[in-house]
């Protein structure tokens, strides 16, 4: 087991390429979000670590099991299939009405409440890089981001199953749903830069968050259909997770949302978007102190 | 452009978060009853450094001493651009490289060559600058077969040689550097020394915290003393080490 002396040409070659780094303590709502501002762009480059950290997030959640992420769809499926056949029954309605409707919701509800609780530990659960490196901030929430889409991509399987088994096509309408998604990550950033450095510095966050979203599940109808409210259908536009919800879902069920849930989704996105680029670039500076 | 480091003015407070100063249900509840202050906040500041100004220029090695507490790693902390500081500013120009802790964010469920490839795409190397990033790793530290096997597994012997290989990979122009680069058995001591050499030489700026007066006479030129988040003394090597180590309690 003799060492050789290290070649050092060899070792010359890796180097990293020029920065400069320059660090102002700034005040002031100018100052600090051109810094946020340098902290998304900066994260922007740095896509390929992003996505090879989202990446290995899935793949180390699954190493050693025979099936690997497609645990994600056996068990949403069986969820969907058993859920689907009870809540039919108890609702009096056609399954053949019922499961495209319920296999859509559970898959995208589950991305949305992943999401969130992913949220919360953004920035906890990279103590250790963040101790140790710089890095953009934004690179955190974008992992956040990616590893849930690449979960939601493994359970659209069962959406496509769904579809193809009962011969459902949402018809171009469907492609309504595409704007809306992309509103969709947008808001998934926003919300993981929020909850994250929210959730890093006060710890009782998380276990509300957790119940928020659990009550949101069901009076967002996502197991029940809108009309079944009758009258009181109006009151689900102010309720912003079933208008985020909608416009995604509605289109791929070939329905074209009302103006008013549009309307409200987009409300409601903005003044997220809004609320975490004012809370973000105030405390970027602190969260490294916080985890 | 010159390489450089200059920090002017710098000023942290660290904040030391405790018991009731996690929870927002105590904060909202202090701040509504209008009876926040310090200690009911029970948040403790730690004035972790203060007016800590300097510049270096290529060619300066600084070598940083002070107790325990004195500053020395939240200083390393903030040149690394980790920590921000609340007042001056710290600007760094030309490529950094900074070894702080052994295992510099390595995840032990992955495997080296995993850990290897994340902290390549951390400094923006291409694919097969990674591949020969995880050559050269792998070859120093004798991991064998193990490079492909998740870090949790590697003996401590072997997470020590892989950390300090992976650091040690990567050549910057301006290199931080904690004391605990300088431990380790002593046979891996002497095999990482031609490397640690190699890597310092090459550093146009090197900046180093530790307690071994040894260590500073070997590679440092320049010392500064830090005490309680204060810069005590900055001055050639030998002048500033015969007033530390004259101070009591040093």
């Amino acid at each position: 087991m003799g060492y050789r002396p290290p070649n050092m040409s060899a070792h010359l070659q890796i180097t990293t390429p020029l920065n400069r780094l320059e660090i102002v303590a700034s005040p002031g709502f100018v100052a600090r979000s051109v810094l946020a501002g340098r902290d998304l762009c900066e994260a922007a480059t740095m896509w390929r670590l992003c996505w090879t950290l989202s990446w290995l997030d899935i793949k180390l959640r699954y190493r050693g099991s025979v099936l690997g992420p497609f645990w994600l769809t056996l068990s949403t499926a069986i969820m969907i299939g058993s859920m689907g056949f009870l809540y039919a029954a108890l609702f009096h309605m056609d399954l053949h009405v019922y499961l495209p409707f319920l296999a859509l919701s559970i898959v995208l509800w589950n991305f949305l409440n992943l999401l969130v609780s992913d949220s919360c530990v953004c920035f906890t659960s990279s103590e250790a890089m963040i101790r140790s490196v710089r890095m953009p901030f934004t690179l955190y929430g974008g992992r956040v981001v990616l590893r849930n889409l690449l979960v939601l991509a493994h359970n659209i399987v069962v959406i496509i199953a769904v579809d193809l088994l009962l011969q459902i096509n949402p018809g171009r309408v469907g492609l309504l749903a595409i704007p809306a998604f992309m509103l969709w990550l947008v808001v998934a950033l926003a919300l993981a830069m929020l909850l994250g450095a929210m959730c890093a510095r006060f710890r009782d966050i998380p276990p509300i968050i957790g119940s928020v979203m659990q009550m949101a599940f069901f009076v967002s109808a996502i197991i029940w259909r809108p009309e079944q409210l009758k009258e009181q259908e109006y009151l689900l536009v102010f309720n912003p997770f079933y208008t985020l919800l909608e416009i995604v879902r509605g289109p791929l069920m070939g329905e074209v949302p009302s103006l008013y849930v549009y309307v409200s989704a987009l409300t409601f996105s903005f003044g997220l978007i809004l609320l975490s680029w004012l809370i973000f670039s105030r405390v970027r500076g602190r969260i490294a102190f916080w985890v | 452009m010159t390489v450089e480091l200059f920090c002017e003015n710098v000023h942290l407070d660290f904040p030391l978060y405790h018991g009731t100063a996690r929870s927002l249900k105590k904060t909202v509840f202090h701040s509504v009853t209008g009876r926040m202050s310090a200690d009911s906040r029970q948040r403790v500041v730690v004035q972790a450094l203060r007016d800590i100004s300097f510049r270096l220029q290529p060619g300066d090695r600084l070598g940083l001493v002070g107790r325990n507490g004195a500053g020395k790693s939240t200083l390393l902390r903030t040149l690394a651009g980790i920590y921000e500081p609340q007042g001056g500013r710290v600007r760094i120009h030309g490529s950094l490289n900074a070894l702080l802790d052994p295992n510099l964010g390595m995840n032990p469920e992955l495997t080296g060559r995993e850990n290897i490839t994340l902290r390549g795409q951390y400094h923006k190397l291409n694919p097969s600058a990674i591949r020969r990033l995880a050559d050269d790793v792998a070859a120093f530290a004798d991991l064998g077969d193990f490079i492909d096997l998740p870090v949790r597994i590697f003996s401590s012997g072997m997470v020590v040689r892989l950390g300090f290989a992976l650091a040690t990979a990567i050549r910057p122009q301006v290199l931080l550097m904690d004391e605990w680069f300088l431990a380790g058995d002593a046979n891996f001591l002497e095999k990482a020394r031609s490397r640690l050499e190699d890597l310092v030489r090459g550093a146009e700026i090197l900046v180093l915290s530790t307690h071994v007066p040894a260590v500073i006479h070997e590679w440092c030129t320049r010392v500064m003393w830090l005490d309680q988040g204060r810069i005590i003394a900055d001055g050639p090597a030998d002048e500033v080490m015969d007033a530390y180590l004259a101070a009591p309690n040093n």
